[in-house]
């Protein structure tokens, strides 16, 4: 078996090896990588730094703790900001499994700020059949969401009197790791014309960009990068994605490092028969 | 009356909220936000049926002791612990032993799990990705683009991020906005053949 | 880090590495914390349906707030139950065609309007060669048509027809080229989460 031959079947688990070596090692090594900021991201940051005290914004957290990597670093971010301009927040959280993440993300923040529920922020926690829920809150939060999630009436709130529905929050920012992105896009959006951004993943985030042009979205923030670029736009203490940043550097280098060497291997081999 | 009364529902169902979309009235509007009302209540009960599953498979395998049937077992407990030291609501709360499982046994193993693809994409990445044809060469070579944006390549940087920006913005958005109008014709397509009756596989068979 | 804190990271740490060891070989410790898992998200998601769902949408409206009519969605949900009976599995029919025909009706319209007409409208935008924004709209109206072209198989891809489809997939392709370049990143932030929590628990322990 020739040398090519020999890297074409190379056990897995070296590769395996290699990457959890990639991954690993800087988390030890200090150093730093630029962020560069993209328009669509920049645009959720301008939208939230514009908002008032006493404004009302929805904030979907619709992910479960699969992807809190990528999506509780934004999620984090844009509370912190909310809750520094005074700004008021109500909170869902429609993925089967997000709900206790999601209280405890609420709670954290609510915390450092001196939040209290029903006042400064409603958490509504989860209901079933996420696409209905959201048309149901465009007609009134009441219907899905008599109560929140600790089983307070939302019509006992303070922060909840004159809020029927949409048209009483500035806008709606849905961090997502799934289809239910789609449902903000064209059943909020769509139907209730709410002004809509999105936190996707990584793995989603290239397929949201043709709802941009379209102003169906007004920004969206892909991964880690983009909760990166917002953490160097807010400037806040904790950057949890800023510093994962570099080891995403060095984990690329090594997955193109791979596909050069698979591909030389293959066209060597190739040429050897 | 086992086809034709559900038939008849779908049809007016979709028809009622269809038209609702199109003509404000009140009446409408009331059915409306009443059917979305009970239906998320149908769709509580209908979420326990996927719970009810997982215990009877479960249940079955450790009866007849199927190979394995021990792993059941634990998750049998997993599930029966989790249901009894939830009974209360204040088990909801932060700091709660049925919080804690959640926190210090789902998340690590859901999240590890989820993690191991990295592992898989790199592997995958190495054996598989070839630029054997031309359609591949263009995968690969605009992937490898998108990746680049995560490397700082000094002078080069700014020449990768504005072409990879371009990439996201002009034809990736073109080839996606292109699967999602066909995705959006299907989409439409299948709902009109449901509300008509063509489509019928949802409702099992007799 | 107190006692209680290290041991229950400390139990985290060793499901973590429970699930890594599948990377060696499959062995005891991961089918473990596989089934383990499935046990907890299940005995998780049914209280939170309980309290989440069922006290605040069914048992409070109608023993505490006398809203007897909210029984018919309950009857309806409780039918659903059916579906495991062979005797009565066509009763779940019934709430399931209700939910289908409200499901399906609302996504007419609205299908329609965001991911047809709206995407449409975007697509045909000004062109022209005088600036980028405008070679880059007549790139983008192209590419979708010929994205489109690609997928109509009711017509053999030949000629002219056959070219556009050829560029259709090409388009594709980069499409598919730049959704793996940001899976790539998607899928290590998880990782990097993971080993991130591995190293601050030995960091905490050694002090």
């Amino acid at each position: 078996m020739s040398f090519y031959e020999k890297m074409m079947t190379l056990d897995r688990r070296w590769v395996y090896l290699c990457v959890g070596i990639a991954v690993a090692v800087p988390l030890f090594v200090p150093f730093t990588v630029p962020v560069s900021v993209t328009p669509e991201v920049r645009s959720v940051y301008d939208f939230v730094e514009s908002l008032k005290e006493g404004d009302r914004l929805f904030i979907a957290i619709d992910y479960d703790p699969t992807v809190m990597a990528e999506l509780q670093p934004m999620s984090l971010t844009i509370m912190r900001q909310c809750f520094a301009k005074g700004v008021k927040l109500i909170i869902s959280a429609l993925h089967q499994n997000g709900p206790g993440m999601a209280e405890q993300l609420v709670s954290l923040v609510s915390k450092e700020f001196d939040k209290k529920s029903g006042v400064d922020y409603c958490y509504l926690g989860y209901k079933p059949y996420p696409g209905l829920t959201i048309l149901a809150m465009g007609q009134n939060f009441r219907i899905p969401f008599p109560q929140d999630y600790y089983g307070v009436s939302l019509d006992s709130m303070p922060m909840m009197q004159g809020v029927r529905n949409y048209d009483q929050v500035k806008a709606i920012i849905a961090m997502e790791a799934g289809w239910v992105a789609d449902s903000w896009i064209r059943d909020a959006n769509g139907r209730y014309k709410v002004p809509v951004a999105l936190g996707v993943t990584g793995v989603m985030a290239a397929d949201y960009f043709q709802y941009l042009p379209s102003k169906q979205i007004f920004g969206l923030m892909g991964g880690l990068k983009g909760a990166a670029e917002y953490e160097s736009l807010a400037k806040q203490k904790e950057r949890q994605a800023t510093g994962r940043m570099k080891v995403q550097t060095i984990a690329h280098i090594m997955v193109i490092i791979f596909i050069v060497i698979g591909n030389v291997g293959f066209f060597m081999s190739k040429r050897k028969k | 009356m086992r086809w034709q009364i559900p038939l008849l529902i779908v049809l007016l169902c979709g028809v009622v909220v269809a038209v609702q979309y199109f003509v404000p009235l009140e009446e409408l509007e009331f059915i409306y936000e009443n059917a979305l009302d009970w239906i998320i209540i149908t769709g509580v009960f209908a979420m326990m049926l996927g719970l009810w599953s997982l215990f009877r498979v479960s249940i079955s395998k450790v009866q007849n002791k199927a190979p394995g049937w021990g792993y059941n077992l634990i998750t049998l407990a997993g599930l029966f612990g989790m249901l009894f030291l939830g009974y209360r609501v204040e088990s909801l709360a932060e700091g709660s032993l049925f919080m804690k499982l959640f926190r210090y046994v789902y998340i690590p193993i859901q999240a590890t799990m989820f993690s191991l693809l990295a592992f898989y994409v790199a592997s995958a990445a190495y054996r598989a990705f070839r630029a054997r044809t031309v359609v591949s060469t263009i995968l690969l070579a605009t992937a490898l683009i998108i990746m680049l944006r995560m490397i700082p390549l000094g002078f080069l940087s700014n020449w990768n991020q504005v072409l990879a920006n371009w990439i996201l913005t002009v034809p990736n958005m073109a080839a996606k906005r292109a699967i999602a109008m066909g995705v959006g014709l299907g989409m439409i397509a299948t709902a009109l053949k449901i509300v008509l009756g063509i489509e019928r596989a949802y409702m099992g068979r007799d | 880090m107190d006692l209680g804190s290290a041991l229950w990271n400390g139990l985290a740490v060793f499901l973590t590495l429970c699930i890594f060891s599948i990377l060696y070989k499959d062995n005891p410790f991961y089918k473990l914390a596989e089934h383990l898992v499935v046990g907890i998200s299940a005995g998780y998601f049914a209280i939170i349906l309980y309290y989440n769902g069922f006290l605040p949408k069914v048992w409070v409206p109608v023993v505490k707030e006398g809203k007897f009519y909210y029984l018919i969605p309950t009857i309806l949900g409780i039918m659903m139950w059916t579906r495991f009976s062979r005797k009565w599995s066509w009763v779940s029919r019934y709430p399931i065609a209700a939910y289908m025909g409200i499901g399906m009706g609302l996504a007419i319209p609205l299908t329609m309007y965001a991911f047809i007409l709206t995407q449409l409208s975007a697509t045909m935008q000004p062109v022209g060669f005088a600036n980028a924004k405008l070679i880059n709209n007549l790139l983008v109206a192209v590419w979708v048509l010929c994205g489109l072209i690609y997928f109509f198989f009711s017509k053999e891809h030949t000629g002219a027809f056959g070219w556009a489809a050829k560029i259709g997939i090409w388009t594709l392709m980069v499409g598919f080229g730049a959704g793996f370049g940001v899976t790539v990143m998607g899928r290590v932030s998880i990782l990097i989460e993971r080993f991130e929590f591995l190293v601050n628990y030995a960091k905490a322990l050694i002090g």
